[in-house]
């Protein structure tokens, strides 16, 4: 959160973001917003910030959208080197985010990158990874990122709990997101969620204009049949 | 017991440097002559000294490399050879190999004060579990402390990925000591004495690693240590230390009260007025907290996360502006 506007010029694409990733009875959901902005301006309107690693295994980007491009892309190499040494039993979250981390430290004094590693293994279920600025590792029941997370944590610290069901894990991010984007300029557009368990991944999308809108925002849409002026 | 690495200036053969200094060359030779020039000279194989921090484990050029068991553990073969390093780009004139880089200018996940005490049978350790991002208090469970061996154990404030690497080199320390299984395990000077040549050589790297270290345990012939290394390499041991606003608010009560021989329970609960005066006083603290304790004859034990009760019922905290409306 303290991250992304004091330090990097103008001009650079920033993920300016809400990302988050919550464990379930089962798995792990992963929801973002959609908006890469340069400067004010928003480049993608409709941006993937969830990047699939390996199998089971997605990575959710905040920070310049380079630097968390190029990790996801090296990462993305090691793990299909490691996934094919491994065979059937397949890489594990914790190794995925392990990669992930070493990229983010060994090179932590020109990354601009917060990331979250998310996902299912067989041998441990679904896990959540923080990898924040600097390259710490930390494996959390749940975790939120980017520039709008400072607006929801109270919301997910209040609201997390564990043993939810998948439907309602998926909501609960979808709620989160949806307040993040309503306080912060930096996230916006669609929210996507990934759901990862045991059964599969299932990539999802609300659309811009169903997110829930709050607080002094309900408005009718132009187009519906009531007249403007009465 | 083998030398430390750091007194490894010849090789068998007799060469300062021998064979490290030859490939060391040999990757200097790529760059361009302006580069080179700026590379200062030197013949400390030690990784620390030489390059940026680096994985032991880089087996790059694995034919030189001769037995891994050598107590060249922490000396890679090729310092340009670091895993996962993206090279910076040249061209920019913003990085110039051979100058001293800027690294860790700021800290983002950092922990805070760590205190240690001496009493009878031991030292006891205590410090938050609080992973701070500026002022937010972001992770609620960070485990500060960390266990090398039978007897010792090392608490960080500072950095918290930092920390991560440095647990990451006392493991492998201490796997090195298993492997050799000659009955000799590293005691807490000695530890102490490898962080402290750690955090000096990075420090003069202008590539700190941004932590205060609390070394702490009780040797096999049953002498109590604790040393304190800063990011700046100033160490010094004593019968407690304290780290970050320990060092303000905690210390003095040390100075006061702490005795070598203090029972167990004293030591606690001297342990908690210094954390609950932390709390109160240190914006980014949490009310959750660990001990840590080495004693002559257990060996380590690390606490479950347990908070203290504070007190807020004094009168005068009630209406503090009642005999002066308006002031604070």
């Amino acid at each position: 959160a303290m991250a992304t506007s004091a330090m990097v010029g103008q001009g650079e694409v920033l993920t300016g973001t809400t990302i988050m990733a919550c464990t379930f009875d089962g798995g792990v959901v992963l929801g973002a917003d959609s908006r890469t902005s340069s400067g004010n301006y928003v480049a993608n309107k409709v941006a993937d910030k969830i990047t699939k690693v390996c199998d089971k295994v997605y990575l959710c980007r905040s920070g310049s959208a380079a630097h968390t491009q190029a990790v996801a892309g090296y990462a993305n190499l090691y793990l299909n080197q490691h996934a094919i040494e491994l065979g059937e039993k397949g890489v594990s979250v914790k190794s995925a985010a392990t990669i992930v981390k070493e990229i983010a430290y060994t090179n932590k004094e020109w990354m601009n990158a917060g990331m979250i590693v998310a996902g299912w293994d067989k041998a441990q279920g679904g896990q959540v990874f923080a990898v924040p600025m600097g390259g710490t590792l930390m494996e959390v029941p749940f975790a939120v990122g980017g520039s709008g997370s400072i607006y929801i944590n109270a919301f997910v610290d209040k609201n997390w709990r564990a043993g939810m069901t998948r439907d309602e894990c998926k909501a609960f991010v979808r709620k989160a997101v949806s307040l993040a984007i309503s306080r912060d300029g930096s996230s916006g557009g669609v929210i996507r969620t990934v759901t990862v368990d045991a059964a599969g991944q299932n990539k999802e999308m609300v659309p811009g204009d169903q997110v829930a809108r709050y607080q002094d925002e309900h408005l009718p849409t132009l187009g519906s049949n009531a007249p403007i002026f009465t | 017991f083998p030398l430390p690495h750091w007194s490894r200036t010849r090789t068998t053969s007799g060469e300062p440097g021998g064979e490290r200094e030859r490939e060391r060359e040999g990757e200097r030779r790529r760059w361009t002559r302006r580069q080179a020039a700026m590379i200062p000279q030197s013949s400390l194989p030690s990784h620390i000294a030489s390059g940026p921090h680096v994985s032991p484990f880089t087996n790059s050029n694995a034919g030189l490399q001769a037995d891994h068991r050598s107590e060249d553990i922490h000396v890679p073969a090729n310092a340009a050879s670091v895993p996962f390093a993206v090279a910076p780009s040249t061209e920019h004139a913003e990085v110039n190999l051979g100058e001293p880089r800027k690294h860790t200018t700021s800290p983002y996940v950092t922990g805070n004060s760590v205190l240690a005490i001496k009493y009878k049978e031991g030292v006891l350790m205590a410090c938050d579990m609080l992973g701070a991002y500026g002022s937010t208090k972001r992770y609620k469970s960070v485990q500060r402390v960390f266990k090398v061996n039978e007897t010792t154990i090392v608490g960080a404030s500072g950095e918290i990925s930092d920390f991560q690497y440095i647990s990451n080199l006392l493991e492998e320390l201490t796997t090195q000591d298993f492997c050799y299984d000659d009955g000799c395990t590293l005691s807490p000077k000695e530890i102490h004495a490898y962080l402290c040549r750690v955090l000096y050589n990075r420090r003069n790297k202008m590539d700190p690693l941004w932590n205060s270290l609390v070394v702490a345990g009780v040797d096999t012939a049953g002498e109590s240590f604790i040393g304190s290394v800063g990011m700046l390499g100033t160490s010094y041991t004593d019968s407690h230390v304290a780290t970050s606003f320990g060092n303000y608010l905690s210390r003095p009560l040390f100075r006061e009260f702490q005795r070598d021989d203090m029972s167990l329970e004293e030591a606690i609960a001297l342990m908690q007025e210094a954390l609950r005066v932390l709390f109160y006083r240190d914006k980014t603290s949490i009310n959750k907290f660990i001990l840590a304790k080495v004693s002559g004859g257990e060996g380590v034990a690390i606490s479950k996360p347990f908070a203290l009760d504070t007190k807020w019922d004094l009168k005068a905290f009630v209406n503090p502006s009642k005999h002066a409306v308006g002031s604070w």
